[in-house]
């Protein structure tokens, strides 16, 4: 009889479903089916039984082939050449639990490293915004409880997060919310005409490249103050008419993406964002919120802000101090000035969205890929060591876009012998410390 | 385990009446005993100060807020922030330091117990992978109820026994420690961009008042009988004449008895008392209320409170007073940080600068000072800086400072910019007690262990108590008499034992001991109606599922369980 598996924890995206019912084979070995999930979630779960799963390390050869090693031996070589360098770039982490998140940190610190996370490529313009000007937030659950004005700001949930309007942000019934879609006022503004504008009330759209004065138009209108005859493509009395329209929220939110954190003026554009939001403030409530993307991204900003206290490239190769500052430790700025010894990525496919100069520049140094498949990173990696899917084959904490943390569950056992993201680095971490007892690699 | 035997120092413990003596304090098993084998180590602490280790009740340690204030504050690791000898990790922030520097700092300051003062339930796993990082001490949270929908809803109809049951529930969930309260009634306004200001503002669709809240909280503590009371941070926080509400909060707790297995005598702990003893009716007019309040707390011996003492720095304020964090943002404009959590909670963050040349904060710094000097009763009264919200925990020393000497007080105050104003605003330059290392011992450790219903291990050297010891480098016949040999003295101890282990020597860390997170495992008669409602808010309400709600074992791995049975309340 398959059995099934419920309160599920999606591992795709930062929305973090924990609503999933997964069958699972009798034998704890095979997924079935999946429940509840959207397209890619589920996907995520059929991935587990794709033929042709890599289940053993390998390492790349003087012929561009790939030759099957041991654990142990991928992990002495990985450990060397942590040991050796003396700046390794330790990127990704955002597909693994916070538990090995630590482990890390601990090799990274012991052997001299940056550890950095995919916000830098994403929603790290959104953190520095947040440094410099903090944010009004809320958890999602206060969303579908109470607001009835809800706003997506260059973002698109409808492909990127697909259960986030039926969960949270739309469709959703909640306490003081009793008439769902239908008590909401919906807006999305947008350069595009994009699947989530049409869910929207009312889809404003921007002039490329003119969030900010949007935003900053916005803002103007707010305090009652003249605007000229459009901003950004959207004639003035729009804009006064949505403005006095959220001024009437009871709870307004900002939800924004990647259309204002990468599209010119980046973090100012967050930066103006939440100043908005703080500015409805004084006439209602209002959030904003940053629709993280890769699931556990936010748990690693997490761990790293409680151990260094900073969310995102995080450089302890000096080791005795913790340094962060865009630009100078983040990876892809590293890469490209060719300033860090090897590259240990993890849990996250740099190679599918760096720059190709930074990627060309990692491909000349000794790299380790740590993940459950096989990726554009794994590819120009010297070694590839495949690991247990966190939150399918093993469980472990990941954080919710909104920083709710959940412990994942493990609904079918790995491969046999493939290890786990803890177990591998909990192993590198031992051998490292044999090493350096005898002095070095 | 070693045995260590810890000779001819002055010994303050207030458990057993000891003050100041010299004798020795033998230790074996992670216990102090009796007496131990000729083998056992022996410390020389002559010349040295012995107290038990310290114990931190009200602190912003660990959690969701604490971490956005440490990440969305680069700035902060600007100051002492790097590794220090030992066998220690990298160590950042100043005001909101990173967990590793957390168990550092208290083990060198002679801490050995913190309590994270407010932790939101649904944030309750975050919190505790915190406090699982966090070296040396050991660790409690107190989850927060006051603006909890069940909580409104039951206390609505004065349903003590429902509200009972569903804190014993969140215990459970969240392995909390007991009942905190944070401007009652007023974080659910703030939803709403509202606040109640007084303890009769009815809260917006809930229909309660905040006294019925506090009273309620208060009868539901004692129904289970919790090693600890409610723990309150009452309504108006930080306004002038906020301390008529501060009276009329805490004589909601008149004529209760406390019930409990534990020791404890107070049914109130009211938190960071400073802030909420202020006359006036605005900054230009605002006075010290301290002696009016200090006034009603010595009376009611069911009462415990903590000081709150500023220290004027540049520090990071947190507060599940969402409202009040808004309203101070109003007020220094510095970055704001909120987030309001489903039907359970808010929190707020604002940077802050305590600069003393501004006669409001240096009043403020008075203020806290006042209350633990116009305190009557040490074991009644605990120094915090309600860490970081008044400054930050590694102050202590300086605290201790200004509290055990009037010359270093009275130099400090003389020095303010605007002393006249600070001087005619306060009473502080009429006053001219002094804190005694005895009394010290009262207010850190023996009371608020007794406080923490922690007293049969915590808070002295008596045979049979954990050995959590520190030995400062002060000899009390030659008692130091400037500020900085003060504050040098506190900040690092000769030694501190955790458990029976030093894990500090001569101010340097050298094992990071064996860490426990406390948590209560209340028992309740089987509530039907408080578990349908849970389900029902779960399905309806929560963003996350019921069953991924509670903090799993493995986020605790060395749990102390204290239980409590009130199925016979």
């Amino acid at each position: 009889m398959p059995k099934e598996v419920t309160d599920v924890i999606c591992p795709f995206c930062g929305t973090l479903c924990d609503d999933l019912i997964v069958s699972v084979s009798d034998d704890n070995k095979t997924i079935l089916g999946v429940k509840n999930a959207c397209a890619i979630g589920a996907e995520k779960f059929n991935h587990q039984r794709q033929p042709g799963r890599v289940k053993r390390p390998r390492m790349r050869q003087a012929d561009g082939s790939y030759k099957e090693i041991t654990y142990d031996e991928a992990i002495d070589w990985t450990a060397k050449m942590l040991v050796k360098s003396r700046k390794t770039l330790m990127y990704g982490w955002a597909s693994t639990s916070c538990q090995a998140m630590s482990i890390g940190h601990e090799i990274a610190e012991k052997c001299g490293a940056i550890v950095d996370n995919c916000a830098t490529v994403c929603h790290g313009s959104s953190l520095i915004a947040i440094e410099d000007v903090g944010v009004p937030s809320c958890t999602l659950g206060e969303v579908k409880n109470r607001a009835d004005r809800v706003v997506f700001w260059g973002c698109n949930p409808a492909h990127a997060h697909p259960r986030h309007m039926s969960r949270y942000s739309i469709f959703p019934r909640g306490f003081f919310t009793v008439k769902g879609h239908k008590g909401r006022k919906i807006y999305c503004v947008d350069c595009r005409y994009t699947d989530t504008a049409k869910c929207a009330d009312e889809f404003i759209q921007v002039q490329q490249g003119f969030d900010y004065e949007l935003l900053n138009a916005f803002r103007t209108a707010a305090r009652g103050e003249a605007l000229p005859d459009t901003v950004g493509g959207v004639p003035k009395e729009k804009i006064y008419e949505i403005v006095e329209d959220l001024k009437q929220a009871r709870f307004g939110i900002i939800f924004f993406g990647m259309g204002l954190t990468h599209t010119m003026g980046r973090n100012h554009n967050i930066d103006i964002a939440i100043n908005l939001t703080r500015d409805m403030n004084d006439f209602t409530k209002f959030a904003i919120m940053a629709m993280r993307g890769h699931w556990n991204v936010t748990g690693s900003g997490q761990v790293l802000g409680w151990q260094y206290g900073f969310p995102y490239a995080v450089d302890v190769s000096r080791r005795d101090q913790a340094r962060h500052q865009t630009g100078e430790t983040t990876s892809v700025d590293l890469l490209n000035r060719n300033e860090v010894e090897a590259c240990f990525y993890i849990a996250t496919d740099p190679g599918a969205h760096f720059p190709v100069d930074a990627m060309i520049s990692s491909s000349r140094k000794p790299t380790v890929t740590i993940d459950p498949h096989i990726n554009c990173t794994t590819e120009i990696s010297d070694i590839h060591i495949p690991v247990a899917l966190v939150g399918v084959e093993v469980g472990g904490c990941a954080y919710r876009m909104d920083n709710v943390p959940i412990e994942t569950r493990k609904v079918v056992d790995p491969p046999e012998g493939v290890l786990t993201d803890e177990e591998l680095l909990t192993r590198i971490n031992k051998r490292v410390d044999e090493l350096m007892a005898k002095g070095g690699a | 385990m070693s045995e260590y035997i810890i000779k001819n120092g002055h010994v303050f413990d207030p458990t057993q009446g000891i003050k100041g003596d010299k004798k020795d304090i033998a230790v074996k098993d992670g216990k102090i005993v009796d007496k131990v084998g000729s083998s056992a180590k022996v410390i020389d602490a002559a010349g040295k100060t012995v107290m038990a280790g310290a114990l931190e009740v009200h602190a912003h340690v660990a959690g969701p807020k604490v971490n956005a204030g440490r990440w969305y504050r680069p700035e902060d690791k600007h100051f002492d922030s790097h590794k220090k000898p030992g066998i220690t990790r990298i160590e950042g922030g100043k005001s909101i330091p990173t967990v590793f520097k957390t168990g550092y700092e208290y083990a060198r300051l002679g801490f050995t117990f913190a309590m994270e003062a407010a932790m939101p339930p649904l944030y309750a796993r975050h919190v505790h992978e915190e406090i699982h990082d966090t070296p040396i001490i050991d660790e409690a949270a107190l989850p927060v109820f006051g603006n909890n929908w069940f909580i409104l809803e039951y206390l609505k109809n004065h349903e003590v026994e429902n509200t009972a049951a569903y804190i014993a529930w969140i215990l459970r969930q969240t392995k909390g420690y007991g009942v905190k309260c944070v401007n009652p009634g007023g974080t659910e306004a703030w939803a709403w961009g509202l606040n109640c200001l007084t303890i009769h503002d009815p809260v917006p669709y809930f229909e309660i008042t905040p006294a019925e809240i506090i009273k309620g909280l208060i009868e539901a503590n004692e129904y289970l009988g919790l090693p600890h009371s409610m723990h309150l941070h009452q309504n108006d926080l930080g306004n002038p004449g906020n301390y008529k509400t501060t009276i009329d909060s805490l004589k909601l707790a008149e004529g209760i008895k406390a019930t409990n297995n534990f020791g404890r005598e107070q049914v109130l702990h009211s938190t960071h008392l400073q802030f909420h003893a202020y006359k006036g009716t605005n900054w230009g007019d605002f006075e010290s209320g301290a002696k009016e309040v200090m006034d009603y707390v010595n009376k009611q011996k069911n009462l415990t409170i903590d000081t709150g003492n500023v220290t004027l720095d540049e520090t990071t304020t947190m507060t599940a007073d969402g409202p009040f964090e808004h309203h101070l943002h109003g007020l220094n404009h510095l970055k704001w940080f909120n987030v309001d959590v489903e039907l359970e909670t808010a929190a707020g963050i604002v940077p802050f600068i305590y600069d003393p040349n501004n006669a409001v904060f240096a009043s403020q710094w008075a203020v806290g000072l006042e209350i633990a000097l116009y305190a009557k009763d040490p074991m009644r009264c605990f120094i915090t800086t309600d860490h970081p919200n008044a400054g930050p925990f590694t102050r202590y020393p300086r605290v201790y400072s200004w509290l055990m000497s009037k010359k270093v007080r009275d130099e400090r105050l003389n020095s303010f910019k605007k002393a006249d104003k600070v001087i005619s605003a306060t009473n502080l330059a009429n006053m001219d007690r002094e804190i005694s290392l005895y009394e010290l011992a009262a207010m850190t450790r023996a009371g608020p262990a007794k406080c923490l219903g922690l007293s049969k291990d915590y808070g002295g050297l008596k045979p049979g108590m954990n050995a959590d010891i520190a030995i400062y480098n002060i000899n009390p016949d030659k008692f130091p008499s400037s500020g900085p040999e003060i504050e040098k003295a506190f900040a690092n101890v000769a030694y501190l034992f955790k458990s029976g282990k030093i894990c500090v020597e001569g101010g340097k860390v050298v094992d990071m001991g064996h860490k426990e997170t406390f948590w209560v495992d209340a028992k309740v008669k089987e509530n039907k109606q408080v578990m349908h409602d849970v389900r029902e808010k779960f399905l309806r309400y929560y963003s996350v599922n019921e069953a991924n709600y509670p903090v799993p074992e493995s986020y605790a791995p060395h749990q102390h369980i204290i239980s409590v049975d009130a199925t016979k309340a």
